[in-house]
C-alpha cells in the first residue's frame, strides 16, 4: 500500500475541518479503503471526540514523535470500522513540540499501512498550519459561504500554491439552498468565482451534523442524512469515482449551473 | 562564533534597522541573526527590521519561522528585499515590502507617470489571492486577479487583466497623472495620488473594462472602456 496523504485546512476557524476528517475518514472506510487519522490541532484535541474514541487515548502523535511508543501503539481502531484507525493530538502540549520535518518522517512512515492518512490541520497560518500540511500530497479546504471565511480560505489557497503543494480542492461546508435562493448567502457559484479552484464536495448545513458528532458517530453512518451523503460523495471522488454533486434544490437550477461550472456534468 | 556573526550586517535606516545576509544557507544566517539579536536584546527591542537576502531563496516557511521568531523578540519584521522572484513572492504574500527607499518628500512631485519610462514596470502572471500585498516603485501588470484582502501600491499605473476586487494605490508617489485600468473595475478601494474613493458598486451591473483616472476637476472618474472609441 501507499497511502495518499491529505490535509484539511481552512484558514478560519470552526469552518469544519475536524468535521470533515472525520466524516470523510468513516466513510472512506465504509468503502472498503484503510484510512489513518492524525489530528494535527495539538492543544485543541477533538476529532478522538466527534469519532467517539476518546476514552480510548493512550499515547499520541507527541508521544510516538518523541519515541515514547512505537507507531502502532498510538493507532486507536476504531470501534465499528477495523480499517479506520485515529492517531490523536495531544492535550497537553502546545504546537511546537512537533517540527515539519517530524511530521514528514511520520507520514511517510504510514504511508506503507493504509490507503489513506487524513490529517486534521488547526486553524490559521502559523506553525501547527505549516506541520499539518508537510507531508500532504493533497489539500483540502474548507470553507462557508460567508465573507470572512473565503476571504481566509483565499489567503490559505495563495500560500498553498506558493509552497507547490499543488492544487487545492475546495469543500462548501453548511450551504443552506434557501438562504442562496433569496440571496441572503453567497452561492456556490460566487465563491469558486473568487476561490477559482476545483470543487470537490458541497455540503448542506444539517442540524444532524451536530447530533451525531455529540454522539461520537458521525453523521457519514446516516444514509438518509443530506450532509452524511455529501460527505460519502467526497469520499468517493477521493478514491477516483465520478459522482455527480448532489440535487440540494431541483427547482433552482442553481445545481445545474454548478455541475457545468465544475465541469462534472 | 565570531565568523558567523560577521554573515549579518546590521544598520540604521531612518525607519528601523537594516539586516543583510550574504548567500551562505539560509539555516546559518537567521541563526546568526538571532544570535546578534540575542547579544543585544535592548538594541533591538520594539525595532522595524528590514532585511536584505541577496539571491536566498525563501519560502513562505522560513520567513514565517523568523516573523515569528524575531517578534518574539518584539522586533518587527517589515520588509524583505532579495533578487529572487521567488522571495519576492513570497515577501508579498506574507504582505511584506519588497522595497525599502521611501522617496522624501521634495522628490515626490518631481517623477510623472511618463519619467519611470518603459523598463519599469513588474509583470505579475498571476492572481493575487487574500494578504498578499505587491509594492512597486513603478507600474505594476496583473495577468490574473487581484482578491478581496490584496493589495497593490504602485508609483506608477496599475493595469489588471482580470478582475480587481482588492485595493489598489497608482501614482503612489504623488503622481495625479497615474491610471487604474482593470477588466472587471470593483476594488474594495481605489486611490490614485492622494484621491480616494471606496466605489459602493452596483452588484448587478455588467463588467466592462474601466479606466479610473483624476479628471480636470480633481476628482477621481471611471470611464468605461469601449471598442468604438
Ligand atoms: N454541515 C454542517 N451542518 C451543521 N453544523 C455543522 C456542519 N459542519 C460543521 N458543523 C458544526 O460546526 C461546528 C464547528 O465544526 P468543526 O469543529 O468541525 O470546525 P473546525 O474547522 O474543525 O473548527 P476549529 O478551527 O476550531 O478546529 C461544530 O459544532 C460542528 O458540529
Ligand atoms: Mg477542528
Amino acid at each position: 500500500m501507499t497511502a495518499k496523504v491529505i490535509t484539511i485546512t481552512s484558514g478560519k476557524g470552526g469552518v469544519g475541518k475536524t468535521t470533515a476528517v472525520a466524516n470523510l475518514a468513516v466513510a472512506l472506510a465504509l468503502e472498503g479503503s484503510k484510512v489513518v487519522c492524525i489530528d494535527g490541532d495539538i492543544g485543541l484535541r477533538n476529532l478522538d471526540v466527534i469519532l467517539g474514541l476518546e476514552n480510548r487515548i493512550v499515547y499520541d502523535v507527541v508521544d510516538v514523535i518523541e519515541g515514547r511508543c512505537r507507531l502502532k501503539q498510538a493507532m486507536i481502531r476504531d470501534k465499528k470500522l477495523p480499517e479506520l484507525y485515529l492517531i490523536p493530538a495531544a492535550q497537553t502540549r502546545d504546537k511546537n513540540a512537533i517540527s515539519a520535518s517530524e511530521m514528514i518522517r511520520l507520514v511517510k512512515d504510514l504511508r506503507s499501512e493504509c490507503d489513506f492518512v487524513l490529517i486534521d490541520s488547526p486553524a490559521g497560518i502559523e506553525r501547527g498550519f505549516r506541520n499539518a500540511i508537510a507531508g500532504a500530497d493533497r489539500v483540502l479546504v474548507v470553507t462557508n459561504p460567508e465573507i470572512s471565511a473565503v476571504r481566509d480560505a483565499d489567503r490559505v489557497i495563495g500560500i498553498l500554491e506558493s509552497e507547490e503543494k499543488g492544487p487545492a480542492a475546495l469543500i462548501l461546508n453548511r450551504l443552506n439552498p434557501a438562504l442562496v435562493k433569496s440571496k441572503d448567502m453567497l452561492s456556490p457559484e460566487d465563491v469558486l468565482d473568487l476561490l477559482a479552484i476545483e470543487l470537490i464536495g458541497i455540503v448542506p448545513e444539517d442540524e444532524n451534523v451536530i447530533i451525531a458528532s455529540n454522539r461520537g458517530a458521525p453523521v457519514a453512518y446516516e444514509p438518509k442524512s443530506r450532509a452524511g451523503q455529501a460527505f460519502r460523495n467526497i469520499a468517493k471522488r477521493l478514491r477516483g469515482e465520478t459522482v455527480p454533486f448532489l440535487d440540494l434544490d431541483a427547482q433552482s437550477g442553481l445545481w445545474n449551473r454548478l455541475q457545468r461550472l465544475t465541469g462534472r456534468k | 562564533m565570531e565568523e558567523t556573526r560577521a554573515l549579518v550586517q546590521i544598520k540604521g535606516l531612518r525607519d528601523g534597522l537594516l539586516a543583510s545576509l550574504d548567500d551562505a544557507s539560509w539555516e546559518e544566517q537567521r541563526a546568526a541573526l538571532l544570535a546578534q539579536v540575542d547579544d543585544n536584546p535592548a538594541f533591538f527591542h520594539g525595532a522595524r527590521l528590514a532585511l536584505e537576502v541577496a539571491s536566498q531563496i525563501l519560502h513562505v516557511n522560513e520567513l514565517v519561522e523568523l516573523r515569528d521568531q524575531l517578534s518574539e523578540r518584539n522586533i518587527f519584521l517589515w520588509a524583505v528585499v532579495g533578487e529572487s522572484p521567488t522571495t519576492e513572492q513570497t515577501a508579498q504574500l506574507l504582505g511584506l515590502a519588497t522595497r525599502i527607499s521611501k522617496p522624501r518628500p521634495e522628490e515626490i512631485r518631481q517623477v510623472r507617470v511618463e519619467d519611470l519610462g518603459e523598463e519599469t514596470a513588474l509583470f505579475l502572471n498571476r492572481t493575487l489571492r487574500s494578504g498578499t500585498r505587491v509594492e512597486f516603485s513603478g507600474h505594476v501588470i496583473v495577468l490574473g486577479d487581484v482578491n478581496p484582502g490584496a493589495e497593490i501600491v504602485a508609483e506608477g499605473n496599475v493595469l489588471v487583466w482580470g478582475k480587481l476586487r482588492g485595493a489598489v494605490h497608482a501614482g503612489s508617489n504623488g503622481d495625479r497623472t497615474a491610471v487604474v485600468c482593470a477588466l472587471d473595475l470593483s476594488p474594495t478601494r481605489l486611490q490614485i495620488a492622494d484621491e480616494t474613493t471606496t466605489l459602493s458598486l452596483d452588484p448587478q451591473r455588467t463588467s466592462n473594462p474601466e479606466t479610473a483616472r483624476i479628471n480636470e476637476h480633481g476628482k477621481l472618474q471611471l470611464e468605461i472602456w469601449s471598442p468604438d472609441r
